[in-house]
């Protein structure tokens, strides 16, 4: 009974995906403004307001440099209103000020989308900086991400062109009618089930020993709604959707669970709407939906299979008694296989098969449904990489959907996929080597180089779960990790503005006989495999002295 | 010169073998990052060899992994030797010819005796009966008979002469019959053959666009695994807190062997190869490139024009038909025909000429006598004729012939527009319809306007052509025939020879728009051309292919010129093109395919002792599926499986994979199978081969 509802989950993702798919290609498109004039002329006043030329398109460099400076902006006033939060209103608890590398971390990570949390949200930021500070980034890290993806489908189709587009019209378009539509109805839901969202002051309550206890509160389902709907996964409270205050019941959780995907994997049908090429969009989909059932099955397998000590499957260590065993490990593969990060349950505590699964779903770069945006033009490297190799092997040169694929775009999908896993593996490395790096792992041998990779793996894929266990407060981490988001965020996005920039510039070549088809299942089946080489002839040492070493050691009775 | 040369000549394998270690020049490794990565690990492993060697520690495994990494750089280097030498034999035989040999240079109008190599662009040369031609130029006076054999291997003499679309030269050919007067266009150095020459010598030879992008993923490849290797100790040490000393299990000479097999050297270490023996084999279809590029380009053709004269149809339209118009004798319109022809130079006028004679013994006349005017034949006016002053009885003759619509032009256009002209157009229309759909062209001859019959033209399609271009479309190459034909005559010969489209009643300036058009479409065309009216299309083109018979402009346009002038040869050119990309493509596949298996073998040999005891493994030991003796051999055994695999792929680099004409998805099939999945297995059995085989020792 308890699988049904992965059919529903897998099903209801099959059907809506299209549906708003469809519905933000013609958002981008600038149809819903033409049919909705009420809300077209908002926007347009809204542009009138911020004195923006919505018609005045930009090209690559310009596009890139509006959106570094808007995240630069965003990122000062985040971090400068954590370093003065002691004075501002809506504090309730009177926290104090934020130390700087902690906020220097906590700005870069909810600036990059990764919303990497080493903090507490209760006990560390006030309302003041949840709602205004956050929250906005939270909106705006991911409409970042889609913008993007739009300048790269305008780089696919137009021809012989330097302009890709306005980002403020992008950013305008894709927050107004896309993130906060969604984001009201599901904060309703949410609170329909008992989340929270309220500026009243935490409460206390007498428990039934007689014990005092503190309860926070705060305005949650306004974050919360975001934080799944736009890959953010930084929890309002630091047990995240494990907290009941953030997801009350199993059906919140699903719906949470839901979330994570939605926009991802509707993006998808919005690129194939907007390229003109649907079944290229369902040969991604198909890749993107197959990798992460894969590691799913993996998952589950891995959790309900005997374990060696205790003789039973299925164990509820770090495991919420309202959700159980296999909605904590779609959630746990959902949020790492989009870059969301947000967990219902405790990573570190789950088997050590799943967490490989989780592992390396960040690690080959969070493309499989991945990011909003990003998680897409992440993909679009990969069959780039696809396009080169096989395209090679046909006896032409590379092409996707008409554009000659060529050095500057494998130098610069190249640059895009190094960074991130120079991150991951040089950072671990760091870590393990340094004193402040060594002194943050809660235990040794392979959980505890484990808990290390999986921090930069988080960082690199902007994912922003941690394995828990790793003392991540610290200055060392705060800022190693910051540079690891950053990396893991513009070392992708930069190439992929640039690539943008010169995919505009080419002619479209129709395709004949003699064209690689970038829509059939063999297509398909190639970008899987070289996603599968690629990740794993990177990260099969690491996995395998992580890991892969921790469950053999588990099987001869060693634990950590 | 079409030689079959064996694959391995003893002499090129010698020379080849001692090339190897010259190459080991550092100014000539880092061209190559990935073999310059190995080289450097293996000069490390010698070094830390020997220092442990005067420190009394003889490591058996240091020295022959050593000696292995050493290997694997010469064998890369043999490769690309050996197809050096390859192309250098085929070359040199064009080389020889030109250095001996002297040229009869022009000067102050004095004729000096200069070295070939002297001489410059526009010097002018004169070359009778014997001479060799000293350099590549253009016929500026004169007719000749010129011996090509050396370079085309075509007996058959050729004729060369200034003006008309055969003036240019080549260096190295022969005259052997009259005299002509030669402008050099080349400086010693450019010459096509120099040109190609460089092309087979890896110093000098430039890589194409697709070998850049694929260098820069082979270098990205490797600074992944630099970065794997670089860490992988550090993850080991920090677990290694263990009873068991690791650190012999990951020693730098273990790490710089993980990191070799893990970078693509396969790819790496034949990519030049591969990409010389493509201009090797291009040069044994007789066909000189200007570039690597263009060759490569050759491969990504989607639209190929093609002239329909001496492409297309066996040279040039004969007359084989007079028809005259009513109230009109035969023998008249003969005698007319023959008179507008006189001075018709072009094959077809020559064949008038002909066929009056043969079928009246009509004559061809004096024209001077005739005190005749000519009137040459232009694009424009799309007619040619002669102007017979009235002389005595006789009384003023203007004979015109032309196509039906340059007549009915050119009789419509005049002021004195004749009644009779209507029927007149009747009767041509009528024949010209018949003359057209048996794909013959209809020629109009007329006298002072008055239409006298038609000369039937016909083309004759060159055999065997329909399945070349059958070819060209399963390889998803549109063919369009250009032809200044009419539509009717078009469509007719358009159907006999299986071409997908064409353009009737093309003029020069029609080529360049087609060809732009298809290019603003974004697709890549070629084109293949001789004249000089030729040579902008040819420039604008992606692929242009000139007939070594045409002209020296066409030739300087087109970017290959096909020393046999035949046409068709197109097809081998997109066939190298093709298979030089796909060489690449399926080595590159097998080379990443192949680090799956070294992963296996070496991964367990160097962690495998993590949390194990002296007597048993750790668990890691598992991941030796391969079951290798001991972790030395295990590694030992990818080095040397790592080296091995380049020498045997060496065959495969120089010859390239076998291309057929068929859709992408059934080729990339087949390459996935073989190169990819043969790629995963193959190095498994070979790794375990070598093992057992170390074992034996």
């Amino acid at each position: 009974m308890e699988f049904l509802q992965l059919f529903v989950f897998l099903a209801l993702l099959i059907i809506l995906s299209p549906l708003l798919g469809h519905y933000i290609a013609s958002v981008i498109s600038g149809e819903i403004g033409l049919r909705f004039k009420t809300l077209g002329k908002i926007e347009n006043a809204f542009y009138k307001f911020l004195k923006i030329d919505s018609e005045v398109e930009m090209d690559w460099k310009g596009y890139l440099f509006n959106l570094l400076m808007f995240n630069l902006a965003g990122f000062i006033f985040l971090l400068l209103i954590q370093l003065i939060q002691a004075y501002l209103p809506f504090n309730p608890q009177h926290l104090g000020n934020v130390e700087l590398s902690l906020a220097i971390n906590t700005a870069v990570s909810f600036v990059t989308n990764t919303n990497w949390q080493s903090y507490a949200g209760e006990t560390t930021l006030s309302y003041f900086v949840q709602t205004v500070g956050l929250t906005v980034q939270n909106f705006l890290s991911a409409a970042t991400g889609i913008s993007v993806l739009f300048v790269l489908i305008r780089s696919l189709t137009r021809k012989n062109s330097s302009k890709l587009g306005n980002f403020w019209t992008d950013m305008t378009k894709t927050t107004f009618y896309i993130l906060l539509p969604l984001s009201l109805i599901f904060a309703l839901f949410l609170v329909s089930q008992g989340v929270v969202d309220t500026f009243r002051p935490y409460t206390e309550a007498t428990t039934l020993e007689g014990a005092r206890q503190v309860i926070p509160l705060g305005p949650a389902a306004s974050q919360v709604a975001i934080k799944q709907l736009g890959t953010n996964g930084g929890g309002f409270f630091n047990a995240n959707s494990a907290f009941p205050f953030e997801n009350p019941t199993p059906l919140s959780n699903f719906f949470e669970m839901l979330a994570i995907l939605l926009i991802p994997s509707s993006l998808v049908f919005t690129y194939g709407r907007l390229t003109g090429s649907k079944k290229g969009a369902l040969a991604i989909f198909g890749v993107m939906l197959f990798l992460f059932i894969a590691g799913l099955t993996v998952s589950i397998i891995s959790e309900y299979s005997t374990n060696p000590i205790f003789k039973m499957g299925g164990l509820m260590e770090g495991k919420e008694t309202r959700f159980g065993v296999l909605n904590s490990v779609i959630w746990s593969t959902a949020t790492t296989a989009a870059s969301n990060g947000s967990v219902n349950a405790m990573q570190s505590s789950l088997s050590p098969f799943s967490a490989l699964v989780s592992l390396f779903n960040m690690q080959v770069g969070e493309i499989i449904f991945g990011g909003v945006g990003c998680g897409l033009y992440g993909m679009v490297l990969f069959i780039f990489l696809t396009v080169f190799i096989s395209g090679l092997m046909v006896g032409r040169t590379p092409e996707y959907l008409g554009k000659k694929i060529d050095a500057y775009e494998i130098k610069l999908t190249i640059i895009a996929i190094i960074l991130p896993n120079m991150v991951i593996l040089l950072f671990t490395a760091i870590s393990l080597i340094v004193k402040s790096g060594l002194s943050g792992l809660s235990t040794s041998g392979p959980h505890g180089f484990t808990e290390a990779l999986y921090a930069f793996s988080s960082a690199a894929g902007n994912n922003g779960s941690a394995f828990a266990g790793l003392g991540a407060n610290t200055v060392f981490y705060n800022l190693l990790i910051s540079l690891g988001m950053l990396i893991g965020r513009f070392g992708i996005l930069i190439p992929v503005m640039a690539i943008a920039g010169n995919l505009v510039q080419k002619n479209i070549t129709p395709p004949s006989k003699g064209t690689l088809r970038t829509d059939t299942p063999l297509f398909a089946l190639l970008l899987t495999g070289i996603i599968i080489i690629v990740g794993a002839l990177t990260f099969f040492p690491a996995l395998s002295l992580g890991p892969l070493l921790e469950h053999l050691l588990m099987h001869k009775g060693i634990l950590f | 010169m079409k030689v079959e040369k064996k694959l391995f000549d003893k002499d090129i394998i010698r020379k080849a073998a001692a090339d190897s270690f010259s190459k080991l020049n550092p100014v000539s490794l880092i061209k190559n990052p990935v073999m310059f990565i190995v080289a450097i690990g293996a000069l490390f492993t010698t070094v830390i060899f020997f220092t442990g060697w005067r420190e009394g520690n003889f490591s058996s495994f240091n020295l022959q992994i050593s000696i292995w990494l050493w290997f694997t750089v010469l064998f890369a280097n043999f490769a690309e030797a050996i197809a050096e030498g390859r192309g250098k034999a085929q070359s040199e035989s064009l080389k020889k010819q030109r250095i001996n040999s002297t040229a009869r240079k022009m000067a102050d109008n004095k004729e000096i005796i200069v070295p070939a190599v002297d001489l410059r662009i526009n010097d002018v040369v004169i070359c009778e009966t014997g001479d060799i031609i000293p350099a590549d130029g253009e016929v500026i006076d004169g007719i000749a008979s010129v011996d090509e054999s050396a370079i085309t291997g075509e007996s058959a003499p050729v004729i060369r002469e200034s003006g008309g679309d055969r003036s240019a030269v080549t260096g190295g050919t022969k005259v052997i019959s009259d005299k002509i007067i030669i402008r050099v266009s080349v400086n010693p150095g450019d010459t096509y053959i120099d040109k190609m020459i460089a092309l087979v010598e890896s110093a000098k030879r430039k890589k194409t666009p697709n070998e850049i992008a694929l260098s820069i993923l082979l270098s990205g490849l490797s600074i992944v695994f630099l970065l794997v290797v670089v860490t992988i100790r550090i993850f080991i040490d920090y677990q290694s807190t263990g009873t068991i000393n690791i650190t012999d299990n990951v020693s730098v000479p273990v790490l710089i062997s993980l990191l070799v097999c893990l970078i693509p050297t396969t790819i790496g270490g034949l990519l030049s190869a591969i990409g010389i023996s493509g201009m090797d084999r291009l040069l044994s279809h007789n066909v000189i490139a200007m570039s690597g590029r263009a060759v490569e380009a050759a491969g990504d053709i989607d639209v190929l024009l093609l002239d329909k004269t001496g492409t297309i149809t066996l040279g040039n339209r004969m007359a084989t038909e007079l028809i005259p118009a009513p109230g009109t004798d035969e023998a008249y319109l003969a005698d007319a025909a023959q008179l507008a022809s006189l001075a018709d130079e072009t094959p077809e006028g020559r064949s008038i000429v002909v066929l009056a004679k043969e079928k009246f013994g009509i004559r061809g006349r004096n024209i001077h006598e005739l005190n005749a005017h000519f009137v040459p034949f232009t694009a424009q006016t799309q007619m040619s004729g002669v102007d017979i002053p009235a002389s005595g009885s006789s009384p003023e003759r203007i004979i015109r012939k032309g196509s039906i619509e340059a007549i009915r032009k050119y009789i419509s256009d005049d002021v004195g527009f004749q009644i009779g002209s209507d029927s007149d157009f009747l009767f041509t229309q009528v024949i010209g319809v018949d003359i057209s759909l048996s794909g013959g062209t209809p020629l109009v001859v007329t006298e002072n306007k008055k239409v006298l019959g038609v000369v039937q033209l016909k083309d004759v399609v060159k055999g065997g052509i329909k399945e070349r271009f059958a070819q060209l479309r399963k390889m998803g190459i549109k063919t369009v025939m250009i032809t200044g034909d009419n539509r009717l005559t078009a469509t007719a010969i358009a159907a006999e020879a299986g071409v997908d489209d064409f353009i009737a009643q093309a003029k020069p300036e029609d080529k360049l728009a087609k060809i732009r058009e298809e290019q603003s479409n974004g697709k890549m065309v070629g084109m293949i051309g001789d004249g000089t009216n030729d040579a902008p299309a040819l420039a604008q083109s992606d692929v242009g292919i000139a007939m070594n018979s045409g002209t020296q402009a066409a030739r300087e346009a087109g970017n290959m010129i096909d020393l046999d002038s035949n046409p068709t040869k197109l097809i081998e050119v997109v066939e190298i093109g093709k298979q030089l990309l796909m060489t690449r493509g399926a080595l590159t596949t097998f080379s990443i395919a192949n680090d799956v298996s070294k992963y296996f073998a070496i991964i367990p040999a160097i962690a495998a002792s993590l949390y194990g005891t002296q007597n048993r493994p750790g668990p890691l030991s598992i991941l030796n599926i391969m079951n290798l003796s001991n972790p030395h051999n295990a590694i030992l055994s990818a080095v040397i499986f790592n080296a091995v695999i380049i020498i045997l792929l060496i065959p495969i680099a120089l010859k390239g994979i076998k291309y057929r004409p068929e859709g992408a998805e059934k080729i990339l099939k087949r390459n996935i199978l073989i190169y990819g999945i043969g790629g995963l297995i193959v190095p498994f059995i070979g790794i375990k081969l070598i093992d057992l085989i170390i074992q034996l020792f």
